[in-house]
């Protein structure tokens, strides 16, 4: 191996380190057990504290689904609309697409499917493109 | 703070006003409480006291017109294709008289039955009739069998055949259930009392309301003027009625 083969492994190698840093799931303090990496903006409060929604999200959702599908009850706190309003990417405005996106990541982490937004709009506030003339 | 207080103080008005029209009576047996409990309010179940329903004068449905179908595209995000696999919530039927050879065309999409044909067939309980008397599947549970759709008289119901990705976030929609007209469902929730179809309309030939309600505008025009019911024979009771066919 040449001098310049061994610095260029070397840069690899840096470059190798540098990228396992910032893309490995965050660690817990003083743990060798790996967390998804989420931003949460924690300046306001859910409507329950965190260890209750990382549990019970989905019961959450899916009793406020059947009150508003056949019931006519929207809105509310419970309401996927809410919850994307506050855990949307502020810069994406998505909940998923991205693997640090607020929904994805966890159920990345997790190995659950997703499948809320194979119908819901992931995106809040996206207006549809539309054609105006049928095709 | 004064600011904070005056509406309630307002609504405890309101609320002294209404339970002082509360005994005032409309027509024999309606009350004013009863219509406006009746009105849709949004954050409450809806009851089975109304029923929601359209009116569609045929004769006012000008020639070659297809604006309802274009704002029912544009409130509920459909791509508005017309192929046999594309959604479409509302089809513009033209009618011929062979022998005077008069033409009309009218819209035509879910009838909102009393008794929906496509309810009795669902084997998961996903096609629905809510209280208010609108005909929904619920996609949550829908499996995409698409039973409903045979049993349709009408053909009203439409399959989604691709992935979709630029839904409104009021109307939810996705590959592999059956859809169809909802008559605007969350606008009503909402309160907005009207469907984005009649809104669009504009000669005005479609009239949405309560049926229920002697004193709407809906069954005022249907006491004075007669209305049919597409395959009345069928006795499914539609929620949808036409003027002038």
């Amino acid at each position: 191996m040449t001098r310049g083969d061994r610095h260029r492994c070397a840069w690899a190698l840096a470059a190798a380190l540098v990228a396992w840093t910032v893309c490995a799931p965050a660690r817990a303090e003083g743990s060798r057990v790996p967390l998804p990496s989420i931003k949460v903006d924690r300046s306001t409060q859910c409507v329950a504290p965190p260890d209750v929604m990382r549990r019970s999200h989905m019961e959450m959702l899916k009793h406020r689904r059947d009150k508003t599908v056949h019931q006519g009850i929207r809105g509310g706190d419970e309401s996927l609309k809410q919850c994307l309003s506050c855990h949307a990417d502020k810069t994406s405005g998505a909940a998923i697409g991205a693997p640090d996106a607020f929904c994805q990541s966890c159920h990345d982490y997790a190995g659950v499917k997703l499948d809320c937004f194979d119908c819901h709009q992931g995106r809040p506030g996206v207006q549809a493109k539309l054609n105006e003339a049928p095709r | 703070m004064s600011d904070r207080e005056t509406p309630v103080s307002r609504r405890t008005l309101l609320a002294g006003a209404a339970a002082a029209l509360a005994g005032v009576t409309l027509a024999p047996g309606i009350r004013l409480i009863e219509v406006a409990q009746a009105a849709a309010e949004p954050g409450k179940a809806v009851s089975s006291k109304v029923r929601w329903g359209l009116l569609i004068d045929v004769g006012r449905c000008v020639e070659g017109c297809n604006e309802c179908v274009l704002a029912c595209n544009r409130e509920n995000g459909l791509e508005g294709g017309t192929r046999p696999t594309d959604s479409q919530w509302i089809r513009i039927v033209e009618l011929k008289d062979r022998r005077t050879g008069r033409k009309a065309q009218a819209p035509v999409m879910c009838q909102h039955c009393a008794n929906p044909p496509c309810v009795d067939v669902c084997p998961t309980g996903a096609s629905f009739k809510r209280a208010d008397g609108i005909v929904l599947v619920d996609r949550h549970t829908c499996i995409g069998c698409r039973y409903c759709m045979m049993a349709c008289p009408y053909k009203a119901r439409s399959f989604v055949h691709e992935p979709l990705t630029q839904q409104k976030p009021d109307v939810p929609r996705g590959k592999g259930c059956v859809e169809s007209c909802n008559l605007c469902v969350h606008k009503i929730d909402r309160g907005d009392g009207t469907t984005a179809c009649a809104e669009a309309c504009p000669t005005r030939a479609i009239l949405f309301g309560d049926l229920n309600d002697p004193q709407s505008a809906i069954s005022r025009r249907i006491s004075e003027v007669r209305t049919t019911q597409l395959r009345a024979d069928l006795g499914l009771d539609t929620g949808v009625r036409y003027t002038g066919l």
